[in-house]
């Protein structure tokens, strides 16, 4: 049998280059979602789902608000808010119980660092796939927006790298905290950060509801600065305040990598 | 060996009714939960308060208040809590009656330990329910204490009914999907169970908004579900609204779901374990 | 600064890793050859493991020098991994893939062309002896099976050096032999092994030549047969007793028969004699009027070996 040494071998192994090593994390997370494309799929419908209810439904009862000085309906003014919600819901989920999951239960983190892959390729990939969902599902909603009327500016079609921003900046955070992570029980932690931030980040009404001081310390969280992303660019009111939060995300999309590699590191390579 | 016997050992008994063989497994449950109890506590309190601070308090604030369309009630935040609580009964059922049973079935086969001995299936399903609606019923009294400090209890009966009826809604989803998880093989049909069936539930069984918001055939739609029936029969009893036409109708919609999902999940059991 | 051996696989020098206080590899020495088998044998907790992943070059060293195929682990990991083939103690399959896939997709890892790496999937599939198993998912699998699976998975770069921590451990006898079988044929078409173990009977199957290691140093290091000869002698009886009651031992019926052999061990539910000839030995203890319930005359092994350097025995 020709196995290994007197086998014609006609490549060398090496180490791969950032792009390849993103690539080959796609596809290995591509094979392992394919037999479960109905969990993809699914989770599309969720967001819309809440546009319906709470947009739709619940929008019959109130009145419209003003955002940045115009009159927007209340379905209009919910949709950006639960497309950066839904964002940032998606990129959690990967980022804390699917990375978790395959940290410390499925060990894939300890076979892939028998390779040549490094730490940095691991975060880099994981997050790279969480991108790519959320940002399907982004799309798939700004289309619904389209077709309910709920877009008024093209500066609308920067909605998608918005969303992902938002999801690159809270799954690089994520991914770096759950690696403090010790059971499943700590992911209460998780929803308890995260459920807050979907229900008073001016998703649902607007930041004025609040008093002086709670207002800021609203107006100081990420998901709010993603929400007020959104909303300038579906309703077109973006100004040079539009870029603090850009700012804001990008900070945490940097500082999260950063510490999730060196916290992979300190974990998987002692 | 090491101790001499102290007079004659007891003899283990076959338990004299389902009731009998259910208390049995008492021990286990309140073992287990005072191990998880800490654990469920955001879930269970936490999260639906935030939802009435959210929802009642703040968006409330920007809802025009007309009883003519808010189903009788005074303030949207009168109108929407006691869709919350019946709404939080069913999810905490959903969370109880899904991967736990798959675990205790499937993954550490705590059920076989169970009917080793002379306990069987329906000794297994009352106990399991019977901790199903004791999760619902800790649940809904502390969502029912808390939220009356906002002044949105009209009726002290009513709030009283309200809390048995809480266990009747939680029955009502328990039954059907614990037999659902007691038959299944794979765990990942949970996710669907959740997406597909507790979020639309959640968000459109007339819990935030009155169910004649919906387009017609959706508004029919959502009045056969369990959840509007849940909602309604709440509302009525804490709003002090209640007709007895429509109250009877509930109980026995949900009254059935029970029995009928009682039935089906020793039947699916059975069947997976008794081989 | 130690210079690596030319040529050589693995070279370490004083080479030391601790994890806080606690020093788990306390300065060992270490040349592989190319082309050998290679074992490091030990009981649990001997820093087997530890030295394994520093190998591996995904645990830094903590201490002295280490030359993996000479390039510095610290600096090259990426391209050290790339030619080392690592079966880990735990199995590390992708439980959301099926064989075939795990195969797969761990080769493009390497960066190795697709063709490339399917043929290398099937020919390996056939080497395990999983060609029948290749659509399966992989929690599917027996222990034995996944076991296989994992050497296949660290063969798929076509290694120049395998790194195999507790091949066997956890495995049924059938399926340790199995897997013996296909690490004997690697070794047979030149591979470098290096193996950690706790069981002698696999380091004296596999392996040409193996250090001893307890508690994180080398306490001898030879070929299976060399250790044996200059640690043990050529025969063992063993006699056994009822287990001593609690605070008793067999000390004295150890004494009792002390002249007969070289050396004697006592275990607390056996007499270990150590002798060139079995059954002599056997008969005068039977002479003696002694009455064990038991008797076995066998060859010296590496557990006699490492009994005789630690006073303990590998497996507790």
């Amino acid at each position: 049998m020709a196995l290994t040494l007197t086998g014609v071998q006609r490549s060398t192994a090496r180490s791969l280059s950032a792009g390849e090593a993103t690539g080959m994390l796609l596809y290995r997370n591509f094979l392992a979602y394919r037999r479960a494309w109905y969990i993809f799929a699914t989770g599309f419908l969720e967001p819309l789902l809440y546009l319906f209810s709470i947009g739709v439904g619940v929008g019959a009862l109130v009145g419209d608000f003003t955002f940045n000085g115009q009159t927007v309906p209340y379905a209009e003014f919910v949709a950006p808010g639960m497309l950066a919600a839904s964002a940032m819901n998606g990129s959690v989920l990967d980022s804390t119980f699917n990375f978790f999951f395959k940290l410390k239960y499925n060990k894939l983190f300890d076979q892939m660092l028998a390779t040549p892959l490094t730490t940095l390729d691991i975060a880099r990939g994981e997050l790279s796939w969480s991108l790519l969902r959320g940002g399907t599902y982004s799309a798939g909603f700004l289309l619904v927006m389209l077709a309910m009327g709920l877009v008024s500016s093209w500066w609308a079609v920067l909605v998608v790298p918005a969303a992902l921003l938002i999801g690159a900046a809270f799954g690089a955070v994520c991914m770096a905290l759950t690696t403090w992570m010790r059971s499943w029980q700590d992911f209460e932690l998780v929803t308890l950060a995260t459920l807050p931030m979907f229900l008073f980040s001016a998703t649902f009404f607007p930041v004025s509801a609040y008093p002086g001081a709670v207002r800021w310390v609203v107006e100081a969280t990420p998901l709010y600065r993603g929400v007020v992303l959104c909303r300038e660019l579906t309703t077109g009111a973006v100004t040079w305040a539009s870029a603090v939060s850009v700012v804001y995300l990008l900070v945490m999309v940097v500082v999260g990598l950063l510490l999730c590699r060196r916290r992979l590191d300190s974990l998987l390579l002692t | 060996m090491a101790t001499e016997p102290i007079g004659r050992p007891s003899p283990g008994t076959a338990p004299r009714s389902t009731l009998d063989g259910a208390l049995r497994l008492l021990d286990y449950w309140t073992t287990a939960y005072r191990r998880t109890w800490k654990g469920s506590a955001v879930s269970s309190f936490v999260v639906p308060l935030l939802y009435v601070l959210a929802m009642g308090v703040l968006l409330g604030g920007f809802v025009e208040a007309d009883p003519a369309t808010l189903e009788g009630a005074t303030s949207y935040l009168a109108f929407v809590v006691p869709g919350m609580v019946a709404a939080q009964s069913m999810t905490t059922v959903f969370g109880e009656v899904t991967y736990p049973v798959m675990g205790m079935v499937k993954w550490h086969k705590t059920y076989y330990a169970m009917t080793a001995g002379p306990l069987a299936v329906p000794h297994v399903v009352l106990a399991h329910l019977g901790f199903v609606a004791f999760r619902v019923a800790v649940t809904a009294a502390v969502f029912l204490a808390v939220v009356t400090p906002f002044g949105v209890h009209e009726s002290w009966w009513g709030v009283l009914l309200a809390f048995p009826a809480q266990v009747l809604i939680g029955l009502a989803f328990a039954a059907p999907i614990y037999a659902f998880s007691a038959g299944l093989k794979d765990e990942s049909a949970f996710a669907l169970v959740f997406r597909l069936g507790m979020i639309p539930l959640f968000l459109f069984s007339g819990a935030f908004f009155p169910v004649a918001n919906l387009d017609q055939p959706l508004e029919t739609l959502a009045v056969l579900t369990p959840l509007w029936h849940g909602v309604d029969l709440t509302r009525m009893l804490t709003l002090g609204t209640l007709e007895a036409g429509p109250a009877l109708v509930h109980v026995a919609y949900l009254g059935g779901l029970v029995v009928l999902g009682w039935w089906w999940a020793l039947r699916r059991l059975e069947r997976r374990m008794v081989v | 600064m130690t210079l690596s051996e030319p040529g050589s696989m693995i070279h370490a020098a004083d080479l030391r890793k601790s994890f806080g206080g606690f020093e788990a590899v306390r300065g060992i020495d270490v040349d592989v050859r190319p082309g050998e088998a290679f074992g490091f044998l030990g009981p649990n907790g001997a820093g087997k493991s530890s030295t394994m992943r520093m190998v591996a070059a995904v645990s830094p060293v903590s201490g002295g020098t280490l030359r993996i195929l000479g390039m510095d682990p610290a600096t090259d990991g990426p391209a050290i991994r790339a030619r080392i083939g690592v079966c880990p103690q735990e199995d590390t399959l992708d439980t959301e893939l099926t064989v075939w896939e795990n195969l797969f997709v761990y080769g493009r890892y390497f960066g190795l062309p697709k063709a490339e790496v399917r043929e290398k999937v099937e020919e390996l599939l056939e080497f395990v002896q999983l060609t029948d198993k290749a659509k399966a998912m992989v929690d599917d699998l027996s222990g034995g099976m996944k076991r296989r699976l994992t050497i296949a998975r660290s063969l798929v770069n076509s290694p120049e050096l395998l790194l195999l921590d507790e091949p066997t451990t956890g495995l049924d006898p059938q399926a340790r032999h199995v897997v013996w079988d296909r690490l004997f044929r690697l070794k047979q078409q030149g591979v470098t092994l290096v193996l950690t173990t706790h069981y002698m009977d696999e380091a004296e199957q596999l392996t040409d030549r193996l250090v001893v290691m307890d508690k994180g140093l080398i306490v001898a290091e030879g070929s299976p047969l060399a250790l044996i000869a200059e640690h043990s002698t050529r025969e063992v009886a063993e006699l056994r007793f009822p287990v001593a009651a609690e605070g008793g031992t067999h000390e004295p019926l150890a004494e009792s028969v002390a002249d007969l052999a070289e050396r004697v061990e006592v275990l607390p539910d056996r007499l270990l004699l150590y002798t060139h000839d079995g059954e002599e030995t056997m008969a005068k203890v039977h002479e003696r009027g002694l009455e064990p319930i038991a008797t076995l005359v066998r060859r010296s092994t590496l557990e006699d070996v490492f009994l005789r350097l630690t006073g303990r025995t590998l497996v507790d």
